[in-house]
């Protein structure tokens, strides 16, 4: 049985005047995999997720998820269709609890903005996805507060909960574990093991050792471009790969 | 329209322009630099037209000569006053909301109207020009222009030119441009960031200041003068596009032609016209004229 | 519906009874404080629960206030309440709309200068087109009716506001709590993030912009109907940075903040405007308000709503509040 390519990426080029950001990268994402790009600073890599996820559209190339064109697609509309997003720094709501985070998340997908009657905090389509999304990445405790009085380590996954709460089919993660300590890395890791199951995972990484143990692809760049692509063992074992980045290991 | 008529009216339209554009340029440099939007802007053009109307028999009796004196110390106060204002309060601004500094700036604009209530009153004042500048050129053999409007189109553009060599061409104009990127940098290079910001606050405040004491025997001077030249400096400032000097010149200088034009070809709306020039280019290019 | 705070219920009870104990005088200027909360209603809904910080309020202010005048029948009788005022209301709301479609296309400082901008352009139509009468403004000379409410009585006019105010006050405190409002407050913390999850937020934006535009439009009629006079100051930008003030004085974030601040700048204004106190210098009262406003901005930034939990904070020597500028939100 072959993966479903869920996103993918074709020939993506994104100048900024005469500097190139991203230049030429193609690349896709499948259901049940993780696929890693890692780089170093400039390298690219935020400019490519924001490619993918709609912050601006690319100068050349496509983006294709589930097989229609999104490339001239705003960012909402794709995240709407299942593309889901988080963020490098926290961009979590500090003064809401942590469930009116994932509620308020929960609530793209169930709009109807124009029922002013309605109190959102009875509504329990949210509700049920907001609980769920909080308590699959381990926030089920501290529902109740507030969403700036939590650790860093439970920011981040308050984070990937925002994500989760829009029932996104592709989630592009920048960063997920930046800042954290040891016993946090290892649990992102196990809730990242078990996302990957049931979604398409793009993951921008600067930890080597996290992005070794759980990608199932790896994407190097340099300077906007790919100088390889494969699995973990080709990556590693990849001459440019070594010279460029990995130092020699 | 005949053709001296025409070219009347576009003299005029330029020497509105580039008054505007001294103006606006003061306000785009203080919120380019320091990141401060400042609605008193407008009572420093308003103090720098009270100026030249107070100031002129005082320093005359003082040190005769009266006109270029009177600019001569028009704008040591005003270099003082910005200074004093940036230190006593803009400073407190910088970290401030925009929401916080465009109140606090308002009630600015109050205490700044009704000082000068108490200090010289509610009368409209008229300022004569020097006499050495009080001729006219001839256009053909029945119009002329007013020496004057000319000089203060000169007076712009040499500022205008000056400004932009300071900025481009002089290690303080370097220091300014470093400034607005990163300010800790700024400071770990050994640079007085505190000083360098009063600087250009006190340079801000001067060229609204100066552009009130040229203005004055044109537009004469009146209580909430400062208001109106406020909000057509926003305008320019929305037209000709974010952070982009070009297009604060190019802005102000279209401001001046649909004002001046608008004026005789339309003088009931005339005051509407720039706003909906404004709308017309917004509507166009949402981000303004130039993007810097 | 949630039951009403204790706040709604004192505050409109006691606004309720207020004419029983007051003069005529009082009772005027009790009236006009509570159409200027509900403009300060409106505004609040744009800058502290959206954070869209618009300068140009008055405009649609004014606008409900000439059309209450302008939409009068010409054969001079009693136009109806009910058609006179949805016509002022969806006037203000459609220059409401197509100034938010131009201007919330910009960010930032910008945005407040555009906003500003437009309302002047509303001010310059009516002061110096034919169209609003110019300077001298223009009187009404019958005014509105229904059935048996006659706003010639200042009773009846007393409650048909008293009447409009609670209305607004229950209508955005639900709007707030309802998904819309929701949706406004993650706009206010951070859009950027509401677009990556979904929300196509530039037409959440512009609903909030066209709906205070309209309620604004609403204030200003009752404005027109009670003085009986309209002229252009009534779009004044002063007057846009007043209700600012207003809602700032009193907390953003929070309606109840609105109706706080407009009560406590009408008094500041009467305070500073009062001969007893200032002798000759009352005439200068803007110097006393310009410092007012500025120290209420300078010390007390979260606004009198939230001087308990300062007061309380000072003493305890801690912050109660999270990483951010507003505490949790509550509609009312």
């Amino acid at each position: 049985m072959s993966a479903q390519i869920l996103l993918r990426g074709k020939n993506l080029t994104r100048r900024w005047g005469g500097l190139v950001a991203v230049n030429n990268v193609s690349l896709d994402l499948a259901r049940g995999s993780v696929h890693a790009v890692i780089g170093t600073n400039g390298a690219g890599k935020s400019t490519l997720i924001n490619l993918l996820s709609g912050e601006f559209p690319p100068s050349s190339g496509e983006v294709e998820l589930l097989g229609q064109d999104i490339s001239q697609w705003p960012q909402p509309r794709r995240a709407r269709a299942g593309l889901g997003r988080s963020y490098q720094r926290n961009t979590i709501y500090p003064s809401f609890t942590v469930l009116e985070n994932c509620r308020l998340s929960a609530q793209a997908q169930h709009q109807q903005a124009w029922k002013f009657w309605r109190n959102a905090e009875a509504d329990p389509v949210t509700q049920h996805i907001g609980h769920d999304a909080a308590v699959r990445v381990g926030l089920g405790d501290v529902l109740q507060r507030q969403a700036g009085f939590l650790s860093h380590g439970q920011k981040r996954q308050l984070e990937i909960a925002m994500c989760l709460a829009t029932a996104p089919q592709v989630l592009l993660l920048d960063e997920p574990l930046a800042g954290m300590g040891a016993e946090e890395t290892e649990r992102m890791l196990t809730l990242l093991q078990e996302l990957k199951q049931d979604h398409a995972i793009l993951l921008v990484e600067h930890d080597m050792d996290a992005v070794f143990r759980i990608a199932d692809c790896i994407t190097v760049m340099v300077n906007g471009n790919v100088i390889a692509s494969g699995t973990p063992d080709e990556v590693r074992n990849n001459p440019d790969v070594r010279s460029a980045y990995l130092g020699d290991h | 329209m005949d053709f001296a008529t025409f070219l009347i009216q576009c003299l005029n339209a330029m020497q509105y322009g580039l008054l505007l554009f001294l103006v606006a340029s003061g306000l785009t440099l203080i919120f380019g630099i320091m990141g401060v939007i400042n609605l008193a802007h407008g009572s420093f053009y308003m103090i720098g037209a009270y100026m030249a109307y107070a100031l002129a028999p005082v320093v005359g009796a003082a040190f005769g000569g009266e006109f270029f004196s009177t600019m001569v110390a028009g704008l040591v106060l005003s270099v003082i006053l910005g200074y004093v204002l940036e230190w006593a309060f803009f400073s407190y601004l910088y970290e401030r909301e925009h929401l916080q500094q465009v109140l606090m700036t308002y009630g600015l604009i109050l205490v700044f109207e009704e000082l000068r209530s108490l200090l010289v009153g509610d009368d409209v004042h008229g300022v004569t020009v020097p006499d050495f500048l009080n001729g006219t050129l001839p256009l053909n053999d029945v119009m002329t222009y007013p020496v004057y409007r000319l000089f203060i189109s000169g007076v712009c553009l040499l500022i205008a030119a000056a400004k932009w060599f300071v900025f481009t061409r002089t290690r303080l104009g370097m220091m300014i441009r470093a400034g607005t990127n990163n300010r800790e940098m700024v400071q770990s290079l050994g640079i007085d960031i505190t000083f360098l910001y009063r600087v250009v606050f006190a340079m801000g405040v001067a060229l609204a200041v100066f552009a009130g004491m040229i203005a004055a025997p044109v537009s004469s001077v009146y209580p909430n003068m400062g208001n109106a030249v406020l909000i057509i400096c926003f305008v320019v400032v929305v037209i000709g596009g974010i952070g982009s000097i070009k297009g604060a010149l190019v802005a102000a200088l279209l401001i001046g032609i649909v004002d001046t034009f608008g004026k005789v070809l339309v003088p009931q709306a005339a005051g509407v016209l720039v706003y909906v020039l404004m709308a017309l280019i917004l509507l166009w290019r949402p981000n303004g004229l130039f993007k810097d | 519906m949630r039951h009403p705070s204790s706040f709604v219920v004192t505050v409109f009870g006691l606004l309720a009874l207020w004419p029983v104990v007051a003069s005529s005088y009082g009772v005027d200027l009790v009236a006009k404080i509570m159409i200027y909360a509900l403009l300060a209603l409106s505004l609040e809904l744009l800058v502290g629960s959206t954070g869209l910080v618009c300068f140009g309020q008055a405009a649609f202010f004014g606008i409900g206030a000439y059309a209450a005048l302008l939409l009068a029948p010409a054969d001079g009788s009693a136009p109806s309440l009910l058609i006179s005022l949805l016509s002022a209301v969806v006037l203000a709301g459609v220059y409401a709309l197509a100034v938010g479609a131009l201007s919330l296309r910009t960010q930032g400082v910008y945005f407040i200068m555009v906003t500003l901008a437009f309302s002047q352009m509303a001010y310059y139509v009516v002061h110096d087109t034919p169209l609003g009468g110019g300077t001298d403004g223009i009187y009404m000379y019958v005014k509105p009716a229904l059935g048996w409410i006659d706003l010639d009585q200042p009773m009846h006019l007393y409650g048909f506001i008293w009447f409009s105010l609670l209305l607004g006050y229950v209508f955005l405190t639900q709007l707030l709590r309802s998904p819309f409002g929701r949706a406004l407050a993650g706009i206010r913390v951070n859009e950027q993030r509401m677009k990556a999850t979904g929300f196509s937020t530039y037409p959440y934006k512009l609903a909030a912009f066209t709906l205070s535009g309209a309620i604004a439009g609403w204030a200003g009629y009752l404005f027109a109907i009670k003085d009986g006079f309209v002229n252009p100051e009534l779009l004044s930008w002063h007057l846009s940075g007043a209700v600012l003030v207003m809602i700032i004085l009193g907390g953003l974030g929070h309606m109840r903040g609105a109706l706080i601040g407009a009560f406590a700048f009408a008094l500041l204004q009467e305070l500073f405007q009062s001969e007893a106190v200032f002798g000759s210098y009352a005439k200068h009262w803007h110097l006393g308000l310009g410092m007012a406003i500025i120290a209420c901005v300078a010390f007390m930034p979260h606004g009198l709503v939230a001087l308990p939990k300062q007061f309380r904070e000072r003493l305890i020597g801690r912050s109660t509040h999270p990483k951010n500028t507003h505490t949790k939100e509550e509609a009312a």
